[in-house]
């Protein structure tokens, strides 16, 4: 597909709402900003900004990790890669870099989804490339950074990940915003190319201001025996947030697993899913969420759609509502369309069951560590096939979180 | 009962009741489960609490250690001299109340080795090394990082309840059925461990702690020495006496016998 062609369907899609989710007027968010100037090494970034970051699980010693990206507002201020068979860089420089990277650009995200997709096309504001070169591992993680230092700021970034035959990759993404930033838009599009016998590991850490409203759009093509393991955590309120990430496994035996973990506050209104294509004879997938509400307002949905015989998936959502107000929806959905499937679900929301407070109160918990000791029993998630400082960063960030609630 | 230098008030200061409960009217949803109901525990003592199904043995203990729902319509309850009947249940816990339940819930996510240190925390006295120890008295090694009660088997979660309290150590033990559901090779633990948390090694004399055990086929009597047995009856406590006598009573005349004798 050309470039004009799909600047085209852009501007056809650009008025079109998303099919779900609160409909975002675009225009609300025109705030301009100037080009940030860059820099060397994450340590020179001010206390202020280095802090959030690290709220958001980046690591600004870069001691372990094998390369990061930092993207202020619209500019990419640092991309540098520590290890050998790895690039990081700007998207907009990889696509002028390399020509055959149309071939990845709105392949695993249809450019006119919706209006949101449209603006990342019709306004990009960079974002990252990340690829590991055939058979490359990873020792430590690659980290990005996207961070909104201006108020009414719109984000418009476009993500292309890919992992190449053979490789391991493993990624932590916290997305952020100044302390006193109270609105903006983030769009972000990420796709994902995870090759035959490649593995990603990818870990979002959302870390928003209250006011603003949040629209990723993911997508991940995971061929034969790839594997590709998606985590979510989002523990901080926001206006909106609403994403629907979607894999495909087109190859034998390709395994996907989505873990989301969400907090809503009061006034939050988040709308998150998962959804899962199983092609290919032998595809896994497992899609977990955890679901909390104080007052806020949380859909969580999961699709898996069996098309072929020999495929198994899993789908389980768990909410707890700690207040008065506040709901949680959950949507499972399974679609088989042929036999020889197995597929199921598991959804459960309701409130702390008393008794299991009593229980802990005699045992000498006061009902405020009773309850807290519930919760964090609730978000502690086995998160499957990550390394070890992974889960530590997934737990980290969960724990911030859970101070927060408590 | 001899006690050295027999003096006035030694003999007092041994027959101070740990737990006092005085016309004790309790109901759960505008249900009456216990009807004045006295019962004196002195330290040192062991009571066992016989008594048909939903005679409303549970909700006495319940009641005990203050489960919000069981509502004390009148009398009170004295834990070494304090009214205690206004406390929240960790307050209760605090004083050196600790209870096993008979059917307790399991807790996703919090597994059984996080509980032990909590309650070892809580009386200001963790030591890692405890909780191997305890779980091995109690054939529950394999159990530890479990989450709590979840799968357990019945005899499982009895011993569990057992190690728990091990790990927190009151002075006042309430247990609710320890002896159902737990198979012949693991009941000789549980006695043993009853007995160390009553401190049956010591002299009667000297023991700091007391108990109250209900049993319903009353198997644990072959284990743990009891005091005095009690009979609970339609939410009343009916009589009193040498526990081996009541059970053999039950035994052969029922809880039938007991109605009988009330008449
Ligand atoms: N939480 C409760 N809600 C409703 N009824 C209860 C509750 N607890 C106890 N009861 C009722 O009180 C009576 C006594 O029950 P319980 O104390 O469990 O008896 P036991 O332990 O002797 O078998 C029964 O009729 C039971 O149904
Ligand atoms: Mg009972």
């Amino acid at each position: 597909m050309s470039e004009v062609s799909v600047r085209e369907m852009a501007k056809k899609a650009e008025k079109k709402p998303s099919a779900i989710g609160p409909d975002i007027d675009l225009n609300a968010y025109s705030a301009e900003v100037k080009e940030h100037g860059k820099i060397q090494k994450l340590k020179e970034l001010s206390g202020e900004v280095k802090e959030k970051a690290i709220s958001a699980g980046i690591d600004a010693e870069e001691a372990c990790r094998s390369g990061s990206f930092f993207q202020m507002d619209h500019s990419v201020i640092l991309s540098s890669a520590y290890q050998n068979g790895l690039e990081i860089m700007s998207s907009t420089e990889a696509l002028k870099k390399y020509d055959w990277l149309q071939d990845y650009w709105w392949k695993a995200v249809n450019v006119d989804a919706d209006k949101y997709t449209a603006q990342a096309e019709l306004k990009q504001n960079h974002g990252y490339f990340l690829r590991a070169l055939p058979g490359t591992k990873v020792e430590f993680p690659l980290q990005a950074c996207l961070y909104m230092t201006r108020e009414g700021l719109a984000q418009n970034v476009h993500n292309i990940i890919i992992a190449e035959e053979n490789s391991e990759l493993h990624i932590i993404t916290g997305c952020t915003t100044a302390p006193r930033v109270r609105t903006g838009l983030h769009i972000g599009i990420s796709e994902f190319y995870v090759k035959k016998n490649a593995q990603v590991t990818f870990t979002m850490i959302h870390n928003w201001a209250e006011d603003v409203e949040v629209r990723p759009r993911t997508g991940a093509i995971i061929e034969d025996n790839g594997v590709f393991l998606s985590n979510y955590v989002c523990m901080k309120p926001v206006k909106t947030l609403q994403m629907y990430p979607t894999a495909y496994c087109v190859g034998k035996n390709a395994t996907v697993r989505f873990n989301t973990i969400l907090f809503a506050g009061e006034g939050s209104n988040m709308d998150v899913g998962g959804r899962v294509f199983l092609r290919a004879k032998g595809s896994r997938a497992e899609l977990v969420a955890r679901a909390i509400t104080r007052g806020g307002d949380i859909v969580t949905r999961g699709h898996l759609i069996g098309e072929v015989p020999g495929i198994k998936a899993h789908l389980e959502c768990k909410g707890l509502i700690l207040s008065e107000k506040g709901r949680i929806h959950a949507i499972p959905e399974l679609e088989g369309k042929v036999n020889g499937i197995e597929m199921s679900h598991e959804a459960a929301v309701g409130k702390i069951a008393e008794e299991e407070i009593q229980y802990l109160m005699a045992r000498g918990l006061s009902s405020e560590e009773a309850t807290s000791a519930i919760i964090r029993g609730f978000l502690d998630v086995e998160i499957k096939g990550i390394p070890e400082h992974l889960k530590r960063e997934i737990k980290k960030a969960v724990s911030m979180g859970e101070e927060r609630l408590l | 009962m001899e006690v050295a230098g027999g003096r006035e008030m030694d003999v007092e200061v041994i027959e101070l009741d740990m737990i006092e409960i005085n016309n004790l009217t309790v109901s759960v949803e505008d249900k009456r489960v216990l009807k004045d109901v006295n019962l004196h525990i002195a330290q040192g003592e062991t009571i066992v609490l016989l008594g048909p199904n939903g005679s409303g043995k549970t909700s006495l203990l319940k009641t005990i250690i203050g489960i919000p729902g069981y509502k004390v319509e009148s009398g009170r309850i004295l834990f070494s001299g304090k009214d205690i009947t206004g406390l929240t249940i960790d307050e209760r816990v605090r004083l050196g109340i600790g209870i096993a339940f008979q059917r307790p819930p399991a807790v996703r996510g919090v597994r059984l080795k996080d509980m032990l240190r909590i309650c070892m925390e809580k009386r200001g006295d963790f030591k890692e090394e405890k909780i191997n120890e305890f779980a091995r008295k109690l054939n529950l090694l394999n159990c530890l990082d479990r989450d709590i009660n979840l799968g357990f088997s019945g005899g499982e979660i009895k011993r569990s309840e057992l190690l728990q309290l091990l790990a927190q150590d009151p002075r006042f033990i309430m247990l609710d059925e320890p002896d159902s559901g737990v198979d012949l090779v693991n009941i000789n633990l549980v006695g043993r461990v009853i007995n160390e948390l009553l401190e049956k090694d010591k002299m009667a004399s000297k023991r700091t702690k007391a108990g109250l055990i209900i049993t319903h086929a009353g198997y644990i009597l072959d284990y743990v020495n009891a005091d005095r047995g009690c009979i609970m009856l339609n939410g009343t406590v009916i009589c009193s006496g040498n526990p081996r006598d009541l059970l053999e009573d039950i035994r052969t005349k029922g809880y039938e016998g007991c109605a009988r004798c009330l008449k």
